[in-house]
């Protein structure tokens, strides 16, 4: 295998490979199951804890 | 606490710590190695001394840990109360950070002088007075000794709230703690004496390298293994963020710092890279350390300090999302922008610039996210002056991301590379963006961490807002002059195709800009020295900063600090 077909895989699998990522992450935020996890996790740093919690263990 | 005692006798959750001596198996070998560099020929201008110093250095501080953990083994074995945050460590951290934070500061006001007036502390016979060594020593002090001790602090702090979790690992917060900070002293006296790589924002030699790497994936396990416990099944955006700082820098770290040394024991060594692919790597490097470090670390801040104080949710999670992989996938690619007209390829350029474009699109929405944030809590910025240089500096932060794609495009940069522009945009967003960011998660931090109702002074933090504001204004305006003065000044031709001016006419017109950017540095110092003693009377508990312990304080007798002065329960003496 040739440098240069070595560098076309690699040019066309990576820019495939991150988009696909990068799409799936945006789909994944805006996918509306996600909706309600989202508004409880933009509240997390409201939540004051003293402590850490301890049930297990 | 007796510690004669049964572990699990008045608390379940206290635990042995079994943590300390593992570390030895790092401690002994980098004794070992010192030893033969301390005593060995080293390598260098003055036989090798610098060497012998660093090594001497390194000896002292990894003896002195292995004789406390023997000692403390012996006599004291250490505990971890699963029930309590492990918080001492980031107390420290916020006395780390404010400490570097006026040294770096300090040394950047020096040679901010030493430009306008040349003989200001310049000694011939002390070579370490020379800009050329007390600049790494500023850059290095304020991004990674101030920024870098404001993130571990603040990642620790963030990771165990939002996961409502100790933090991981017993006592290897403290190696990650007191590791890091070998790490900057190594790094700093070795600039002074001449030790120095050679590459920018990364001058440390090979094994202050390697000891850096062993002290950041200690980081990277206590982060991780902290999230792999956590008790809040969504993991928060913010730890995102850290943990993409903290991967990403490891990386960075590695690949660019690759390395051959003269010797075992020299502190001199030479880069695996040569050409047009050192420059790539380097300012792949370079940028990756802005965008990971000064950006992805400083966000994950954001992301939890703006809600927390403001008492308002994110304005919108799903773009806290999307700001997060947009970010990781954007920033990786900007770095050729460093290189235009180089002999770096033309289409590497032309990406580099693409890619920085597109970055404004994140940055722009990450801005937004923190400004809307404060919907409804908008009278808040009026009465709290903590709040406002959080907000402040988030509109830093889009600032100098605008400010930045537009210098990466070509035609720009031909005017603005290699002037005071670059220093000036890097300072927009170093004092603006990361300073204020900092400054107001160590005002949150502080009352928080030592319980007490408020900070010692909110007047003293308008001071300092204000002061630091004006600074950066004197700052940035400064050196946009400079900056473009000195671009249009360079390419200046006369009609037969000369050049007009010789460079050292360029220069002379720059000396009130250079005044003017050492009064606006003075002055952004001077807020920081008026925090360094809002924080110290807050914690002595003076002023508004009363205890919120009074009533349980004989409950909880673990708390107070003995380091510093006990809090002013009782009236006047």
């Amino acid at each position: 295998m040739t440098y240069d077909l070595l560098a076309h895989f690699i040019k066309i699998g990576g820019t495939v490979a991150f988009t696909s990522v990068f799409v799936l992450a945006i789909i994944y935020a805006l996918w509306p199951q996600n909706r309600e996890r989202f508004e409880r996790a933009a509240h997390l740093p409201l939540e004051t804890h003293d402590a850490p919690e301890t049930d297990h263990d | 606490m007796s510690t004669q005692t049964p572990l699990n006798l008045a608390n379940p959750h206290l635990k042995r710590d079994d943590t300390l001596i593992p570390m030895l198996f790092i401690l002994i070998p980098g004794v070992i190695w010192a030893t033969f560099a301390a005593t060995g020929s080293g390598f260098g201008s003055f036989n090798g001394i610098a060497m012998k110093a660093q090594a001497a250095t390194m000896l002292f501080a990894l003896i002195g840990a292995i004789i406390y953990i023997v000692g403390k083994m012996g006599t004291e074995p250490p505990t971890v109360d699963h029930s309590q945050y492990a918080d001492k460590v980031i107390k420290f951290g916020v006395i780390a950070t404010t400490f570097w934070g006026i040294a770096g500061m300090l040394v950047g006001v020096i040679i901010a002088a030493q430009l306008a007036w040349p003989e200001i502390f310049y000694f011939e016979s002390a070579a370490w007075t020379n800009f050329g060594r007390l600049r790494p020593l500023h850059t290095s002090a304020v991004i990674f000794a101030f920024g870098g001790n404001a993130l571990i602090a603040t990642s620790f702090y963030v990771v165990q709230r939002t996961c409502r979790t100790r933090l991981a690992g017993g006592s290897w917060p403290w190696f990650v703690f007191w590791g890091y900070q070998l790490f900057i002293v190594l790094a700093a006296t070795g600039y002074l004496m001449g030790v120095t790589g050679g590459k920018e924002y990364a001058e440390p030699e090979w094994y202050v390298d390697i000891w850096l790497t062993v002290v950041w994936v200690a980081y990277l396990l206590v982060f991780l293994c902290t999230l792999a416990k956590r008790k809040e099944p969504h993991i928060y955006v913010a730890n995102w963020f850290y943990l993409a700082f903290i991967v990403t820098v490891a990386i960075l770290h590695l690949v660019n710092n690759l390395a051959l040394p003269v010797s075992a024991t020299s502190a001199k060594s030479y880069g695996v890279y040569a050409g047009v692919q050192d420059a790539m790597t380097q300012w792949w490097y370079g940028h990756n350390a802005v965008g990971f470090f000064l950006t992805a670390g400083f966000l994950a801040i954001m992301y939890y300090f703006i809600p927390k104080r403001a008492n308002r949710p994110i304005w919108s999670y799903k773009l806290s999302i999307v700001h997060f992989w947009a970010v990781i996938f954007i920033y990786i690619w900007a770095g050729p922008h460093h290189l235009h007209y180089t002999a770096l390829p033309q289409w590497t350029q032309t990406l580099g610039m693409v890619f920085s474009i597109m970055l404004w699109m994140p940055s722009w929405g990450g801005m937004i996210n923190g400004l809307m944030t404060l919907q409804g809590a908008w009278d808040k910025l009026r009465s709290d002056p903590v709040l406002r240089m959080l907000v402040v500096s988030v509109a830093f932060y889009g600032m100098a991301t605008f400010e930045g794609p537009l210098l990466s495009i070509r035609y720009v940069n031909a005017l603005s590379h290699y002037t005071d522009w670059g220093i000036g945009h890097v300072h927009s967003g170093a004092l603006g963006w990361n300073g204020f960011v900092t400054f107001g998660a160590l005002y949150c931090l502080v009352p928080w961490l030592w319980k007490k109702k408020d900070l010692y002074s909110t007047r003293l933090v308008e001071w300092h807002f204000w002061l630091a504001t004006i600074g950066i204004v004197f700052y940035i305006t400064a050196m946009w002059g400079a900056g473009i003065s000195q671009g249009l000044n360079w390419r200046s031709y006369t009609e037969l195709g000369f050049l007009e001016y010789s460079f050292i006419e360029t220069v002379s017109p720059l000396h009130v800009f250079y005044a003017i950017r050492t009064l606006g540095g003075l002055l952004f110092l001077l807020g920081t020295l008026i925090m360094a003693w809002n924080i110290r009377m807050t914690i002595m508990g003076r002023g508004n900063a009363e205890s919120t312990l009074a009533d349980d304080a004989a409950k909880k007798p673990v708390l107070p600090e003995t380091d510093t002065i006990p809090p002013t329960l009782a009236p006047a003496e």
